[in-house]
């Protein structure tokens, strides 16, 4: 639905206010969902290794729970699109024996909730089989899925994981926030010799953002291990990473507007973490955000804080601020569910007490 | 023995040896007759269950037979040498051991190929030696030494041997057995034309996951054999204590079971014969060896606060592995008792040297602490525990 107009000799393009698949454009940017650039990396890496496979519940027939893998068993057949029965620790179990062989299994939870069962296997079998056997067996396995809050769902299904997992060495975690991350850091995943917890966001499937003709290459790739400055800044770095990033960079629109110039990191890997592009961000702004949808305690802030203390204490010139999730279980109720989330304006009030720019602390004490 | 059952008459079941052309003599040197086929019966039938069993007559070889003694004695030697290693805390942390149990261990590479792959759990010392493992491997690992099989990283629950279709060495009770079936799905996915042995014990056969692996094997048609090595005891608990059903061969359900006498090593070599080619043909198979092990569950088990000292002098008495084959060689006069005692004695010695040999292996460099976390760590660092004083960059 595209249409031209001419308007005194100036030719204008209309852009399509939707887009739920990229278009080819001769001159504008084109659009893409978080949904189609991991189903693109997915039907990409499948088409160029035969070792890759997909299994998981409701991947196959259904087209996946969230239309991730929509297509791709039609395209690939039922030897390498598997439907899985409703047995986490068996398939995961049976997703990490495969890996061992030498497949490259993307195992699907339908979320990240589900992981719990079979934990056992993304620790104990997959992440640390590298080493116990000194290299010999090494698991390129990815485990991907939604995690962390969706909307109304309860407290049993709005868990976020990004601090267990990150905390495992011999995992690689990584969340993705723009549809160019989702591809990049998907396809990366899938090359990678070494076990991926991949953390989707289901709210994040539907949103479109731009991404270039590189972006869009089947060769395209992103480094792991590699935060991505979203949006450059001189007076305070905001961490963040999936669905927070867009929180975190509304919040830098709202900031810049009383004078505050925020930078904000999309931190793209939970682990390895980049260290040294927040400390070299920090050792610019001198003072720090963090910001995450997850518990606070033992949180992905949490080390990022402590990572700042011990890398570039002198360079602080205000307390490092932590927003997270609330902590609590999270509630149905859609106004206890909002409070239970990080909001925008909690990263723009966090930003302005590390710019001394709000009112003391309430003398709640 | 068995001159008085030449001169029995020909009926099937009671004909132990088929008549060789040659004459039959007392002082037979091991090297002759290598190959001349024999057929024995196993100690006792199979049970068989959705299925029908394999025959009670095995074929076998007297250097096969002889091969049977050899292995099982060394593996019986290496298991005592680890106990006195484990006492003088040469070894530390877990050993769990498996004297006793060998006839699983050495029937089951008799029916297999080294493309075939065998996962099991943490009693697994003997398993990767049958897997082509050397004793050098096996004490430099238990002491904790750069020559081990995952040099020094891994100890005894770890070790593998990739190259020959050894995946492990898990400490996680039951985990193996989804893990084998994934390494089933594998070699069905690539049409390898092989099969996944996952051994677990009766302690972890009631473990949720087994039959959530097994279901899926079962509906994928995966070339999975899931071998219990019931020896009656999950660490202190006695499979009745722990088990609603201890016919562990039958718990498959839909999926086929055969029981055996996981202390006769030729019976366990003619069950993994039919399990392989059911497994290639009909998708999963479960094996019961009914075997018994010696030690307590670990080092640190005597073994007899939950079963008696007469039940396991009992067991070495009546149904010990080696001295069955022992028996067997003696009675087809295919070995004397001496040259048997100087196997014994050679395997000793062979002990004696692995393990003098493994105590000058070196310890781990500290940069070894590091190493193998990622097989691909991007420059990444990592940290010892105090990052101020001990961190590395991973390669």
């Amino acid at each position: 639905m595209l249409g031209v107009i001419i308007r005194n000799n100036k030719t204008i393009l209309l852009r399509p206010s939707f887009s739920s698949a990229f278009r080819q454009f001769s001159s504008s940017a084109k659009q893409m969902t978080v949904r189609d650039a991991l189903n693109s990396a997915l039907d990409e890496e499948m088409s160029a290794d035969p070792k890759v496979f997909l299994m998981g519940e409701e991947v196959g027939e259904y087209q996946g729970a969230y239309k991730i893998s929509k297509g791709l068993l039609e395209k690939y057949g039922p030897d390498r699109v598997l439907d899985t029965p409703i047995t986490e620790a068996g398939f995961t179990g049976i997703g990490v024996g495969a890996a061992y062989y030498g497949l490259k299994p993307v195992v699907e939870f339908m979320t990240f909730n589900f992981s719990m069962q079979a934990i056992d296997h993304i620790i104990n079998s997959a992440a640390k089989s590298n080493y116990m056997s000194a290299g010999q067996i090494s698991v390129p396995i990815v485990f991907r899925g939604p995690n962390g809050a969706a909307a109304g769902v309860g407290a049993q299904h709005s868990h976020c994981y990004a601090s267990w997992y990150g905390s495992c060495p011999g995992l690689k975690v990584l969340a993705p926030y723009s549809s160019e991350d989702a591809r990049g850091l998907l396809k990366a995943a899938i090359r990678d010799p070494d076990p991926v917890v991949f953390l989707e966001n289901e709210l994040l499937y539907g949103e479109s953002f731009p991404v270039s003709a590189e972006v869009l290459d089947s060769s395209f790739c992103l480094p792991i291990g590699k935060a991505k400055i979203e949006r450059e800044g001189k007076d305070v770095t905001i961490t963040a990473f999936s669905k927070m990033v867009g929180f975190a960079l509304k919040a830098a629109e709202i900031l810049a507007k009383e004078g505050i110039s925020a930078e904000v990191i999309n931190l793209r890997s939970i682990r390895p973490l980049d260290r040294s592009t927040i400390n070299a961000s920090v050792r610019k702004t001198n003072r720090l955000v963090t910001v995450e949808e997850g518990f606070p305690q033992h949180g992905v802030g949490a080390e990022i804080c402590t990572s700042v203390i011990e890398e570039s204490f002198g360079y602080l010139d205000a307390p490092v601020e932590r927003i997270a999730g609330a902590d609590v279980p999270m509630p149905y109720a859609a106004n206890l569910e909002r409070l239970a989330v990080p909001q925008v304006e909690d990263i723009v009030r966090a930003a302005k007490r590390a710019c001394h720019r709000s009112v003391p602390m309430a003398a709640a004490a | 023995m068995a001159l008085s059952r030449l001169a029995s008459s020909s009926t099937v079941g009671s004909n132990l040896v088929k008549p060789i052309s040659a004459a039959i003599s007392l002082h037979r040197p091991i090297s002759s007759d290598a190959t001349t086929t024999l057929t024995i019966e196993t100690s006792l039938p199979f049970t068989a269950h959705n299925c029908s069993p394999p025959s009670t007559s095995v074929t076998t070889t007297p250097s096969e037979l002889l091969s049977f003694f050899r292995t099982m004695a060394l593996m019986r030697r290496m298991e005592i040498a680890a106990d006195s290693l484990y006492k003088s805390k040469l070894i530390r942390g877990f050993c769990h051991l498996y004297d006793g149990q060998e006839a699983v261990a050495v029937g089951m590479e008799a029916s297999t190929t080294k493309k075939d792959c065998i996962i099991t759990a943490y009693r697994d010392h003997c398993t990767f030696l049958g897997r082509g493992g050397t004793l050098l491997e096996v004490y430099s690992e238990l002491m904790g030494r750069i020559d081990g099989c995952s040099k020094g990283k891994g100890g005894s629950m770890h070790f593998y041997k990739k190259d020959s279709g050894f995946y492990g060495g898990h400490g996680i009770v039951g985990a193996q057995v989804p893990l084998g079936c994934g390494l089933a799905f594998g070699q069905k996915y690539l049409k390898d034309e092989s099969v996944t042995f996952a051994l677990y014990g009766d302690g972890a056969a009631n473990q949720g996951q087994l039959f959530e692996a097994l279901n899926i094997a079962a509906l994928w048609d995966l070339p999975a054999i899931l071998v219990c090595e019931n020896n009656h005891y999950g660490m202190g608990t006695a499979e009745w204590r722990a088990a609603k059903s201890p016919a562990y061969y039958k718990r498959g359900d839909y999926v086929p079971g055969l029981k055996v006498d996981g202390m006769d090593v030729l019976a366990v070599k003619q069950a993994v014969k039919f399990a392989k080619e059911h497994a290639l043909q009909n998708g999963p198979l479960i094996l019961e060896m009914d075997t018994y092990r010696y030690h307590g569950h670990s080092m640190s088990d005597p073994g007899s606060t939950y079963r008696t000292r007469d039940e396991i002098s009992g067991v070495r008495q009546e149904r010990d592995p080696i001295e069955r084959v022992r028996k067997l060689l003696l009675s087809h006069d295919i070995a004397t008792e001496k040259e048997l005692k100087d196997t014994e004695k050679e395997v000793r010695k062979e002990v004696d040297e692995a393990i003098a040999k493994a105590k000058e292996s070196p310890v781990p460099e500290p940069s070894d602490l590091f190493s193998n976390v990622y097989a691909k760590g991007y420059g990444v660092e990592a940290f010892g525990a105090d990052r101020k004083e001990l961190r590395a960059t991973l390669p």
